[in-house]
């Protein structure tokens, strides 16, 4: 179990690092004085429009019309390209249906990428995704700020554009340049110039793809994109050439949403709220990572019988990094949203798929940058709902009462997760749509459908390799269930919000529940794992668990 | 009303049979959107036995309807028992004529034709007809109709025992009262709607828990509807096997869909409202019986509610020069009209201490001064061969200022008594004869037995009680100390007490409170919860938002405990409807997939069938019947509320996740092999 204890270490070491980022996230969104000469300059930069505040519906307007926005913008590079500049090796037009698939994948923060970048996309067109790769993290984050501070009882939820730029310059930016330098000191290659031609000892001309990918990499891994800059994404030797490329791409992939658990608690003032929402989404992370990591420890039925040493599942795994560090990144990448690979998810045992699919159900332990605390807040809802019942009072979340209002809501926004990923597995499974696409018969069949939506719906990206998914028909479903998706969960929480913000605070007693207890943490640990398991379990049954029995 | 009829007794029992019946109509189920998918479903199975109708189908259709049946009968049941309530009360309707008194003169009409502000007269054996106010006279009235209490109660004009309600019958005397309410609205009126629920409508919590049901019920349409396009793959697939048929699919539905808490909802709502009409409580709504379980700020009178009603004499302290004798006789004298329970209990202290006997006072020799606000003293002028005397006795204060405007002082030594008596949660008065300062009288507070303990059950459930009274501080500490009651008001008037719930209320408490008096009305109907003595004001019963039929004060804590236990019990039946699912699918799904990836026999999914169950249509099957049984099974817990003990939330929550989550997860399994059993060995399956 050594590899799993190592596993278990590097989660906490990145748990040490998020703490000191949850505080610097939190300076950028809630600036201590309006009036340091830092913050006079950047309305000046900004402009004045950007410090006025706002309800919760105006900041939802502000963020849907800037994504829409963004969206517009990169699909007339992505739709022009071959007339644009930054084409050094002459990529041409792209079919329609991929281009909308691809906008709307990186606007959500998704990254589903059903195309290969180094065969598909110019310079400027990748330059573009990347862009959107700052663009949706930092909305992600603005709406997760709006939201904690309309729990903080403040009926200004902010200003989006404000948030947005603050975020972009004051956080990612200067974060995703540390990484990018470290990643180019570790061998990931930085340039602008087309692909690089090397005649191989046996005379033949190999063209070696090349490009700015460094940048792209750091903000995919810190702003829990994904998005690679080559179809293997981090599998891909100039993606991920080496020990250190990989432990600073692990460390990115979570560092985000752990941090944004701390600037929760300060946002709202309860740094003690946010240490059991930390323990409990952390307990979950183990629970993944056991849960993937043991059974991936024994080698693909396939290959058992071969008569070599195998010390684990060693196939479509990076060996040059280990065998412990693809399952680990399988369930890290689900877990956040981020939807990068170091390791062929197609490859995993079935049982070991598991992990990663309950991350995808989930969604919210840690989820995406900002978002996984929205998604998770929405499972809080449902927890005090019932847990207050259960304690003989009106529920109530943060002093404020959960009615019927607010159950509406946060019902719409739970169910809309399910549907899109039951609803459009089932439609795909019943038609040829889908099962003309799947590369496995049987139950690997159904998990790589259930898989792709799973990652859609959950705005991560990752893939079961092997899908044929590079058809109008998946790049229009997957794109309407990415949006619905991102933005559903993200617009009703903040009326929720809204909602309880303009409520009247009910004071503490000791009936009240509180919710920095190890029994909230219990019971919503409860919810979260009953909701999840209720609704995925029939579905699990038919992929990862009937292959596994099949074997 | 006190009749209290056991919870399931055989005779409502029976009578809910024909109304569950009756609810089968789906303008009825519709409400109930749970119980309403159950409702369709047992229709389309019901369809689907036209095209086969073998042994399996034929029960699996009856235990559908059953299930439909079971949340029906637990409704009507707890319906039925408000509706025997409603019967009793509309009995006492008044239909003999009313004696309606105009210019002098009586004439009979009828009582539906009484209107506000008219007169009527009532005498010994006459049935009042309508709510009213006494505005001339004094009678004793039975009331026992209405509170369960056979000993008649004293109703007389003025002051806060004014107020008479129609139905109940004058036993003495003869009393005119003003007709207050219209025809149709009475007190009768009103509790005969609120026993019947006829006008039911959700809480705002019943509505939460149903959207959250609703969405549940979502979920589980698209678990179970997505399924035979999954196992359609697979087979396409070549896996083998066959997609489960409608018939299972919707026994997985049933099982799945929170049917538990969706059955019983009603039940519990209805039976919240029941068991306070139980505790002699009426409460106008749903909704204030909810708001009862939030409370966390109870404002309790002293008296009556802390203190036994009365303060007693029990001392006399004379002043430096005075003998106790003389005190005593002065006391008394200054008591000797003085109707009140502490003015009485002063002649009897005089005649206990001293055997003086209450002499009979000629009128031209003595005029009794009484209490008046101003000077808020009371006494006696008597005109005495010796001269004239005049005796007064009242608050130190009082006193003080009347000695001092006529140029005496209070000796230092009578000051330290009334300081010492205060200091001990006593009243001191202060007794003078002239200018000449007596000495001081020593009323004393008895606080009720057992309340302490009672407050401090209180606070483990996190609520604040708060003393009113119009004691000065010093007595209203001494006595809050006495009582543990956490925070107290002194020297309370009316006002202050809607001062301090406004207070309360913007710190985000939800305040209780009880009160009887007119001036009381407004901080009753500020109160979240308000409960309005039915021995007081017509004005004070309006006020609030519940009656208290025994006219207890400390009835309070009960109506709390009933509010948090209506709460619990659907959280609690919420959670173990959703834990049951566990073993549902256990049992279900094992045997809707069996065949899948067969090559003989069982395929590799019926390794899941951990509780070995007999056939997969006896898994279904026992399921099913499992989901229907608990129903009933519930109904007693539903009627009667979880139990509830007084603890902090966290303590609370951990118990009932752990009986009602814990449990929930465990309870079916064995249950589900025992139907199983018994189904093989009836040779059902």
């Amino acid at each position: 179990m050594n590899t799993l204890s190592l596993a278990l270490v590097f989660v906490a070491t990145v748990a040490v690092l998020s703490w000191p980022l949850g505080r610097w996230l939190h300076w950028t969104l809630q600036p201590a004085s309006e009036d340091s000469p830092a913050e006079r300059l950047l309305r000046l930069v900004l402009g004045s429009g950007c410090a006025r505040p706002g309800g919760w519906r105006n900041y939802v307007i502000a963020l849907l019309v800037f994504n829409a926005g963004m969206a517009a913008i990169s699909w007339l590079v992505l739709t022009w390209q071959h007339h644009l500049p930054l084409n050094p090796d002459g990529m041409g037009p792209v079919k329609p249906s991929l281009v909308f698939h691809t906008v709307v994948s990186f606007v959500t923060n998704t990254n589903l990428q059903h195309y290969s970048g180094e065969a598909t996309f110019s310079h400027l067109s990748q330059l573009t995704l990347m862009w959107l790769q700052f663009t949706s993290a930092a909305s992600g984050i603005a709406a997760f700020a709006a939201l904690a501070r309309g729990l903080s009882g403040n009926r200004n939820f902010g200003n989006f554009h404000r948030d947005t730029a603050r975020i972009l310059i004051l956080f990612l930016i200067p974060l995703a340049v540390v990484w990018a330098l470290a990643f180019s000191l570790a061998g990931v290659p930085m340039t602008l110039e087309g692909s690089a031609s090397a005649t191989t000892l046996e005379g033949a001309v190999q063209t070696i793809a090349r490009g700015p990918v460094a940048a792209f990499l750091a903000i995919k891994q810190l702003g829990t994109n994904g998005g690679g800059f080559f179809g293997p994404n981090s599998t891909h030797p100039f993606e991920n050439p080496g020990a250190l490329a990989n432990f600073m791409s692990l460390v990115a992939i979570p560092l985000i949403p752990m941090a944004c658990v701390w600037t929760f608690g300060r946002i709202l003032g309860r740094p003690s709220h946010a240490r059991v929402v930390s323990a409990v989404m952390f307990a979950f992370l183990a629970l993944k990572i056991v849960a993937t990591v043991v059974p991936e420890s024994s080698p693909a039925s396939a290959l058992k019988e071969l008569p070599v040493i195998q010390s684990a599942n060693l196939e479509g795994k990076e060996l040059r990094l280990g065998a412990t560090t693809g399952p680990l990144w399988a369930v890290l990448t689900t877990s956040t949203s981020n939807g990068s690979v170091g390791a062929m998810h197609g490859s995993l045992n079935p049982l070991s798929l598991l992990g990663p699919f309950a991350g995808l159900w989930l969604n919210s332990t840690f989820g995406g940058a900002g978002v996984g605390m929205i998604n998770f807040f929405l499972f809080m809802i449902l927890a005090v709902f019932v847990a207050g019942l259960m304690v003989g009072r009106t529920p109530e979340y943060l002093g404020r009462k959960v009615e019927a209002r607010e159950m509406t809501l946060a019902a719409a926004a739970f169910l809309v997760h399910p549907f899109l990923i039951l609803g459009g597995t089932a439609l795909f499974c019943a038609t040829s749509m889908g099962e003309a696409t799947i590369a496995n018969p049987g139950a690997r069949g159904f998990s790589e459908i259930l898989y792709e939506f799973s990652s859609a719906a959950s705005n991560n990206g990752s893939g079961l390799e092997g899908l044929s998914d590079n058809t109008d028909a998946w790049n229009i479903a997957t794109a309407i269930v990415m949006l619905l998706g991102r933005y559903l969960p993200i617009i009703l929480p903040l009326a929720i919000a809204g909602s309880l913000a303009a409520k009247q605070p009910v004071a503490l007693s000791s009936g009240t529940l509180r919710t920095d207890t190890p029994t909230f943490g219990l019971m919503v640990f409860a919810v979260i794992l009953f909701l999840g398991a209720l609704t995925f379990f029939p579905a699990a049954l038919l992929g990862p668990v009937l292959e596994h029995l099949s074997l | 009303m006190k009749s209290r009829s056991s919870l399931l007794d055989p005779h409502l029992l029976k009578g809910a049979l024909v109304p569950s019946l009756r609810k089968l109509d789906p303008r009825n189920q519709w409400g109930n959107p749970v119980m309403f998918t159950v409702y369709l479903g047992a229709i389309v199975c019901t369809a689907l036995l036209l095209r086969s109708a073998g042994l399996f189908e034929i029960q699996l259709v009856a235990w559908l309807w059953f299930t439909v049946l079971f949340a029906n009968f637990a409704e009507a049941l707890a319906e039925s028992r408000g509706k025997a309530q409603a019967d009793a009360l509309r009995s006492m309707r008044v239909t003999t004529p009313a004696r309606k008194y105009e210019d002098g003169a009586e004439r009979p009409v009828a009582a539906a034709d009484l209107r506000p502000g008219d007169l009527v007269v009532c005498e010994a054996g006459d049935a009042i007809p309508a709510d009213g106010e006494i505005v001339e006279g004094i009678a004793s009235v039975d009331e026992s109709a209405i509170t369960g209490e056979s000993a008649p109660v004293i109703r007389e004009s003025g002051g806060d025992r004014s107020a008479v309600t129609g139905g109940t019958r004058v036993l003495s005397d003869r009393i005119l009262i003003r007709v207050t309410c219209e025809p149709g609205k009475s007190f009768l009126d009103r509790m005969i709607a609120l026993v019947e629920g006829g006008e039911r409508q959700k809480t705002p919590n019943e509505r939460a828990l149903g959207v959250l049901l609703v969405s549940l019920t979502l979920v589980f349409l698209l678990v179970t509807f997505s399924l035979p396009a999954f196992t359609g793959f697979l087979i396409r697939q070549g896996l083998g096997g066959s997609s489960p048929d409608l018939g299972s699919l919707v026994a997985l539905l049933v099982c799945l869909i929170p049917t538990t808490i969706g059955g019983l909802v009603s039940a519990i709502g209805i039976s919240g409202i029941d068991r306070l009409t139980r505790h002699n409580v009426l409460a106008t709504s749903g909704r204030a019986v909810e708001a009862a379980g939030d409370v966390d700020v109870l404002l309790l009178d002293k008296t009556g509610t802390i203190t036994l009603g009365n303060r007693q004499a029990s001392e006399f302290i004379p002043a430096p020069g005075v003998t106790p004798l003389e005190l005593a006789e002065a006391a008394q004298l200054a008591s000797l009209a003085d109707g009140t329970p502490e003015g009485r209990s002063i002649v009897v202290l005089a005649k206990q201490l001293f055997d003086l006997r209450a002499r009979e006072l000629a009128e031209p020799h003595a005029r009794f001064v009484p209490f008046t606000a101003e000077t808020r003293m009371s006494g006696v002028d008597l005109d005495s061969p010796d001269g004239k005397r005049s005796i007064r006795k009242g608050a130190a204060e009082a006193v003080k200022r009347h000695v001092e405007f006529h140029g005496g002082t209070v000796p230092a030594e009578v000051a330290r008594d009334v300081d010492r008596i205060a200091g001990q949660g006593g009243t001191p008065l202060v007794v003078i004869d002239g200018s000449r300062v007596m000495g001081s009288i020593f009323l004393k507070d008895i606080v009720k037995g057992g309340i302490r303990e009672r407050f401090a059950k209180l606070r483990e459930m996190g609520i604040r009680t708060v003393m009113i009274t119009g004691d000065n501080p010093r007595t209203a500490a001494a006595i809050a100390a006495e009582a543990g009651v956490d925070d107290f008001m002194a020297e309370a008037t009316p006002e202050d007490k809607m001062r301090r719930i406004r207070k309360e209320q913007e710190a985000g408490h939800l305040v209780a409170m009880t009160g009887d008096g007119t001036n009381d009305a407004p901080a009753l109907a500020q109160a979240d919860v308000g409960v309005a003595m039915n021995t007081g004001t017509q004005a004070a019963r309006e006020a609030g938002n519940m009656v208290d039929l025994d006219s207890d004060p400390t009835k309070l804590i009960d109506i709390v405990e009933i509010g948090k236990q209506l709460l619990m019990t659907r959280g609690a039946l919420t959670t173990f409807s959703l834990a049951n699912d566990v073993a549902k699918y256990f049992a279900i799904l094992p045997a809707l997939f069996a065949g899948i990836g067969a090559v003989s026999g069982k395929g590799p999914l019926a390794a899941l069938d951990v509780m070995d169950l007999h056939s997969p249509q006896s898994a279904i099957l026992s399921a099913v019947i499992f989901n229907a049984l608990i129903i009933v099974a519930l109904i007693p817990l539903a009627l009667k509320g979880v139990d509830y003990r007084p603890m902090n939330a966290a303590a609370l929550l951990r118990r009932n996740l752990l009986i009602y989550g814990l449990g929930g997860v465990v309870v079916p399994f064995p249950c589900i092999k025992l139907i199983d059993l018994s189904l093989g060995a009836l040779h059902l399956v």
